[in-house]
């Protein structure tokens, strides 16, 4: 019977179920999160097997320290130029997301998904990476695309489902798709981009190509099979890839310990596959990259894949459907011990005399600019608010490459109920 | 996942040649063929699988390839169909053509989200920008005592879905000149292979010694390459009294009944579910008058159901008896029992009776 023990003489079993430390409400405090110093990781060499250095599983790389300095054998030793180019691209992402997020609001799309305090995460792996090499992202990784200068009136026109959508209004909005920049159209199912990375990947070698792919999934999303099979297959084949988690913490509500962060990290998933395995500090640009590179190296070398946890932290909610503040403390954001990636950033650049912040602001203004003005370019192809901007028969188009005789008859069909119905769906 | 015994596996790999360039093959020498012959025209085409490479297949479809082909082209693959068919779908936005094998389609279900959500829909969801071409071949059906893991029918769960197309070939010669075809189609296929008459075409009687290919004339199968148009039905035997949709196995022990019972049925191999062959259904059955249903799978919800509903919507006024559906029972796939499952001779009879009635 359920509830009556049926040996009294034995201790009752319990079931644990995680709970985040802080919920709405609570005061926080992030001592527990343990932060080597900066330049304290050692950096293997890329050609090492990944069962000699399993202690960087559980480490954190971190190249910029508390003063501003880069500092250590991962400091990538970036010029300042590169710096500031990454710089740029942080600061148009995070001013893209504000516009954008305010747009949703605005009703003039449907949805919209921020990365503030990830873009380190994206922007520093484009950079990274060569342009010719191919990104499987998730939904949280719009800085690859601003990183290689996609044009925002692009981007722009896909969140609007307008006439100047390359997908003709089919997916939700952020779900990109740009073969032409190597990024890898959006799912929005979880990590089925995974094993999708691994044969892109695969093939590369197969074929012997130089390019290598890199993908992207949340933390709560390595609990999918999809991850456990990319896994297998990239250490099977020693496919050519990066893989990175971005633990920022939160699955929604979710936080990270759903995923199975109270008994490990992320980056150990790694030495279980016999893939290197790296944790960074994903508010860290130049961990970030240096990362990256090193994995990026390794791939190239046929030395296999790498793992990667960026550890960092997802600042906004989910997306614009959630509010955070029903699930966990406002506190967080603020008190996250790893600090906001673009200002750690610009703390280096001034550290080391290539910037300052008479710049820097003169930058945010710019990049605000930028992305209002492509924002108004957008707006003239439609947004979504205004109603439908697809002739209605591309409905049926690219379910197959030729278009069988039940889709004709159901694209007629539409059609006269579109007649008959006094065309309630034209724009206004 | 679990092994099972194959009956009657094909020893030796090698069809026998005649001399006006056929040669005999069985439906697994016919795939094996086709399999070689797009590998040589493409060298985008590869081959991958749960022991697909060294080993050549549990059932052998996949022999002499990997020694022929290479192993960056033909190979095993970790046992994770989730990751067989998300690795291909990147295989294919690279620009190969992968041609990934399901070892049953019992076991198709880990990768039903890649294929799903992922195969069929990455056209769509791109604008085109990105396509998965790709052709699953999987082994299905029952009638060789594999139990409830190595005999189920899943075609229907397929058909369901947008964005995907759905083949099952009746004899070696189809097998060859469709597989060909699912491969050079920039669509993701699922290719269904009735694994029952892998070995010659079996006409539902269990009891009676197993016939093999090399008498049937679908058994002579052209060496080369040539191809069997994707959403083509083949009518096996035309005939006015009533009209029989089937696939696969079906179509041979339909075959076997009417001869048996002397009825003069009209008998459409559909060979794709999708996209389907509607004119040629429609024509015969306007003709006729009478329209039975065969498949194996399970009856709720199965490809019958669709079919029972697109021939009364289209020729509602041409029928002259309610549609027959003849299936499976809606049960697991049971192991001793499999006769009574299966829609056998009884079943069709029972159901001919029927339809045939007040003709």
């Amino acid at each position: 019977m359920a509830g009556d023990p049926v040996r009294p003489n034995l201790q009752p079993l319990t079931l644990h179920v995680p709970e985040p430390k802080f919920r709405p409400g609570d005061a926080v405090d992030f001592t527990e999160v343990t932060l080597p110093p900066a330049g304290e990781v050692r950096r293997p060499d890329t050609a090492d097997r990944a069962d000699g250095f399993i202690d960087l599983a559980y480490e954190l790389i971190r190249v910029l320290d508390d003063s501003g300095q880069a500092v250590g054998p991962w400091n990538p030793r970036l010029s300042p130029e590169t710096l500031r180019a990454m710089l740029r691209a942080m600061a148009l992402t995070r001013a893209f997301d504000e516009r954008m997020f305010r747009a949703q609001r605005q009703g003039k799309t449907s949805f919209y998904m921020k990365c503030t305090g990830e873009e380190a995460v994206a922007v520093a792996a484009a950079f990274a990476l060569d342009y010719e090499d191919m990104c499987f992202p998730s939904y949280r990784q719009q800085g690859l695309l601003v990183a290689r200068g996609w044009s925002l009136v692009d981007m722009m026109n896909q969140i609007y489902s307008n006439k100047g959508d390359r997908l003709q209004g089919k997916q939700l909005p952020i779900m990109y798709s740009v073969r032409e920049a190597g990024f890898f159209s959006i799912s929005g199912n979880l990590a089925t981009q995974y094993p999708q990375a691994v044969g892109w990947a695969m093939a590369s070698a197969a074929k012997g190509d130089t390019r290598i792919a890199a993908t992207w999934c949340g933390e709560g999303s390595t609990a999918e099979g999809d991850f456990h099979s990319a896994c297998t297959f990239a250490s099977v084949y020693r496919a050519p890839v990066i893989l990175n988690v971005v633990n920022n913490q939160w699955a929604i509500s979710s936080f990270s310990g759903f995923a199975g962060a109270e008994a490990t990290t992320f980056a150990a998933r790694a030495v279980g596959y016999g893939i290197a395995g790296l944790r960074v500090d994903g508010n860290d640009a130049l961990a970030v990259y240096a990362a990256t590179a090193w994995a990026a190296e390794r791939a190239r070398t046929n030395h296999g894949p790498t793992l990667i946890e960026h550890f960092t932290y997802r600042v906004e909610g989910h997306s614009t459907s959630d509010d955070p503040l029903q699930y966990r403390s406002a506190g967080e954001a603020t008190a996250w011990p790893l600090g906001d990636p673009v200002k750690r950033l610009k703390d280096h650049l001034i550290a080391i005399g290539e910037w300052d912040e008479e710049r820097h602001a003169a930058q945010d203004v710019e990049v605000a600019e930028e992305v209002k003005a492509a924002q108004k370019e957008a707006e003239r192809n439609g947004i979504l608010g205004h109603g439908l901007h697809q002739p209605l028969d591309t409905l049926f188009d690219g379910v197959f490459e030729e278009m069988p005789w039940h889709l004709r008859e159901q694209q007629a069909q539409m059609l006269a109920e579109e007649a008959a119905s006094g065309r309630p769906w034209a724009r206004k | 996942m679990t092994e099972t015994t194959t009956p009657d596996a094909p020893a030796d790999i090698a069809p026998v040649e005649a001399a006006d360039g056929t040669a005999r093959m069985n439906m697994i020498q016919a795939i094996n063929s086709a399999l070689e012959v797009m590998m040589e025209r493409d060298p985008n085409v590869i081959v991958m699988g749960e022991d697909v490479g060294f080993f050549g297949g549990v059932f052998r479809a996949t022999a002499g390839l990997q020694a022929k082909f290479g192993k960056t082209r033909v190979f095993d693959t970790p046992i994770t169909e989730c990751g067989i068919i998300g690795v291909a779908v990147g295989m294919g936005a690279y620009g190969l053509r992968p041609v990934p094998e399901i070892q049953f389609a019992d076991y198709i279900y880990p990768a039903l989200d890649q294929l799903v959500s992922e195969a069929a829909r990455l056209r769509y969801r791109s604008g085109g920008e990105f396509i998965a071409p790709m052709t699953v071949r999987s082994p299905f059906g029952g009638g060789i005592f594999g139990g409830q893991t190595h005999s189920q029918s899943p075609e229907g769960i397929f058909t369901h879905v947008s964005g995907i197309k759905t083949i099952i070939p009746s004899t070696p010669y189809d097998a060859k000149g469709l597989l060909i075809a699912a491969i050079e189609d920039n669509d993701p296929v699922l290719f269904f292979e009735p694994k029952r008459i892998y070995n010659g075409p079996f006409d539902g009687h269990w009891d009676r010694p197993a016939k093999n290919w090399s008498q049937h004339p679908a058994g002579a199968v052209p060496q080369g390459y040539y191809r069997i148009d994707i959403g083509k039905a083949h009518i096996v035997r035309p005939g006015e009294a009533l009209t029989i949709l089937a696939y696969g196995t079906m179509v041979h022990v339909c075959q076997a009944v009417i001869e048996e019972a002397g009825i003069d049925a009209e008998i459409i191999d559909l060979r794709t579910l999708v996209p389907l062959d509607i004119a040629t259904i429609e024509a015969s059955v306007r003709k006729t008058g009478r329209c039975m249903i065969v498949h194996e799978a399970t009856r709720t919800s199965g490809f019958g159901a669709e079919l029972s509903a697109l021939v009364q919507e289209r020729c509602f006024y041409h029928l002259e008896a309610p549609i027959e559906r003849v299936t499976g029972f809606d049960t697991p796939y049971p192991h001793s029992l499999e006769w009574a499952y299966f829609p056998g001779p009884v079943r069709i009879g029972e159901a001919l009776k029927k339809i045939m009635k007040d003709a």
